[in-house]
């Protein structure tokens, strides 16, 4: 651990049927940081999180995590998925999803065994979803299914946190709940990378910012990063910008 | 009465219709059982593809006096290998793909069969099985394509979840999804092949997703599912064996025919979820 960086990216170049989804890409995050990308529709966010999880066979450009290849880290890295790339209706038990971070974990042949099931309470626990142990997935509100998914990221144990688009689409509590939770992990020294939807609150939420529109437009502290001049750059024309009292209020659609 | 009693002295009688039923049985529960994941994976299409691609093989297999196992395999996955090329690398889309590549191996496999009229290839037992004529041989095929699917199936069980209910996450923990998918493609073909003789290509596919459909309306355990879809499955065989050897009908079609039905009560009637019980749930409350 130590000194090692937790995500490095140099040169970063996707394209998808000769179309370009990213273009020269590089920065690098340390540990213990609470990042979040943004940038409009289109811009290349949940792409940039793939390619770092090695998911992506046809990009060019370095990517290490824990400088390491990813292959030989997988074990430290949780993912929490985006919601609507789930089918709901699944036949799984709330508890049976978080059981599913234990997974990486096991032997391929292996079950999960009673320690596995104990931690996975506890991390039910911790996002205030104990009760809810025994439905099955899609009868919980939005809020509770991605408290549930970050749930399943506690119970790997995990070093890095991918989440894409946490936020989305939730009820306030649980908006509360995720975000203090994410604080706390990395309090504990997790680095936590965080595809993040609108631009409302991301000075408060993250410690450092992507600004992504396939290429990158600004890395650094929330409050350079979303800088009138930057979000017009990155959503030209997408964002309405107001400015206020404090700096600026922005509405994106 | 007359009938029930008349069907269990023959079934004690003749070998045959033991046969039948065992065979009808254990591909109740095999296709069952491998249902619930073609199910929940959107691969009822690709199943049914698979099942018609494998004609040709079969063919080739009986014109070469090799075990039609083995042809039945070979272009079972070469027709899903091909569908997942061609949607790769064209902007044609999968189920394109799919209704291309499974006509195309289909209509091989009748080429290849009305041009060796007369030597023994039944092209109607083949479609529509017939499960009258299930060999002990046969019967130990499907013993043996059964343990070692459901063996798979126990082993791999959680990788095979993992990978159905969020490929993303399974991918970024390093399970190879792609192979899964493949071996998935193989356990289909292997399947396929054990339900030849009884309820022939064009129908495998209702025993592979009707039973577990109508599981999967009774219940959210996915554990639950596989057996209520195996059970499901296997009634439908004893069921449609019956009708099939009373009224002397085809055993397949018969055999299917039960298990849409069970389907249509479920969806009817299912305490839970049943259309017409929260019809009337829903009057009640008003």
């Amino acid at each position: 651990m130590g000194a090692s960086k937790a995500i490095e990216v140099s040169d970063l170049s996707v394209s998808y049927h000769g179309q370009k989804a990213l273009e020269d890409i590089s920065f690098s995050i340390e540990q213990q940081q609470l990042v979040g990308i943004i940038g409009p529709n289109g811009a290349g966010k949940s792409t940039l999180m793939k390619a770092v999880l090695g998911l992506i066979i046809s990009c060019k450009g370095k990517i290490t995590v824990l400088d390491r290849n990813i292959n030989t880290v997988r074990k430290k890295v949780a993912y929490v998925p985006q919601r609507n790339d789930l089918d709901m209706d699944f036949p799984v038990l709330v508890e049976d999803v978080v059981l599913m971070g234990r997974f990486p974990h096991l032997t391929w042949y292996g079950r999960p065994k009673e320690k596995d099931r104990e931690i996975a309470r506890k991390c039910l626990d911790q996002v205030g979803m104990s009760e809810y142990r025994r439905r099955q997935i899609g009868e919980l509100s939005g809020g509770q299914q991605q408290r549930v998914f970050l749930a399943r990221a506690l119970a790997q144990e995990a070093d890095i946190f991918f989440l894409d688009e946490p936020f989305a689409g939730i009820d306030v509590t649980s908006e509360r709940i995720i975000i203090d939770m994410l604080k706390s992990l990395r309090d504990q020294g997790k680095t936590l990378f965080v595809v993040h939807h609108d631009l409302s609150k991301v000075e408060s939420y993250f410690d450092h910012l992507i600004l992504l529109n396939k290429r990158l437009v600004a890395y650094g502290k929330p409050d350079e990063v979303a800088s009138v001049d930057n979000i017009e750059e990155a959503y030209r024309g997408s964002a309405i910008i107001l400015s206020g009292e404090n700096g600026k209020v922005v509405a994106s659609n | 009465m007359g009938n029930f009693v008349f069907f269990f002295e023959s079934l004690f009688q003749y070998q045959y219709l033991q046969n039948a039923m065992i065979a009808g049985i254990l591909i109740g529960i095999i296709c069952g059982v491998v249902g619930c994941f073609i199910i929940l994976r959107g691969m009822a299409l690709m199943g049914d593809a698979i099942s018609h691609a494998v004609l040709p093989g079969v063919v080739l297999s009986y014109m070469f006096g090799i075990s039609f196992f083995i042809g039945a395999v070979v272009t079972g996955v070469i027709t899903a290998l091909a569908i997942g090329y061609v949607s790769q690398n064209s902007k044609i889309k999968h189920d394109s793909s799919i209704g291309i590549m499974f006509t195309g191996a289909f209509a091989l496999g009748i080429v290849l069969i009305t041009l060796n009229r007369g030597t023994g290839v039944h092209l109607w037992d083949i479609l529509f099985g017939n499960v009258l004529a299930v060999s002990r041989a046969h019967l130990w095929m499907t013993v043996g394509i059964g343990v070692v699917v459901l063996a798979l199936i126990f082993i791999f069980y959680k990788q095979l979840v993992l990978s159905t209910f969020d490929p993303t996450m399974a991918q970024a923990i390093g399970l190879p999804i792609k192979w899964i998918n493949y071996t998935f493609m193989l356990v289909l073909s292997l399947v396929t092949v054990a339900s030849l003789q009884s309820v022939g290509i064009i129908l495998v596919v209702a025993m592979l997703i009707t039973p577990g459909s109508t599981a999967y309306l009774l219940t959210d355990r996915l554990p639950v599912m596989m057996v209520l879809s195996a059970a499901f499955g296997s009634v439908s065989a004893i069921i449609g064996v019956y009708y099939s050897f009373i009224y002397d009908v085809a055993t397949g079609a018969s055999i299917v025919l039960v298990a849409s039905i069970l389907f249509a009560l479920v969806f009817l009637f299912a305490p839970k979820n049943g259309v017409v019980i929260r019809s009337i749930r829903s009057k009640l409350a008003d």
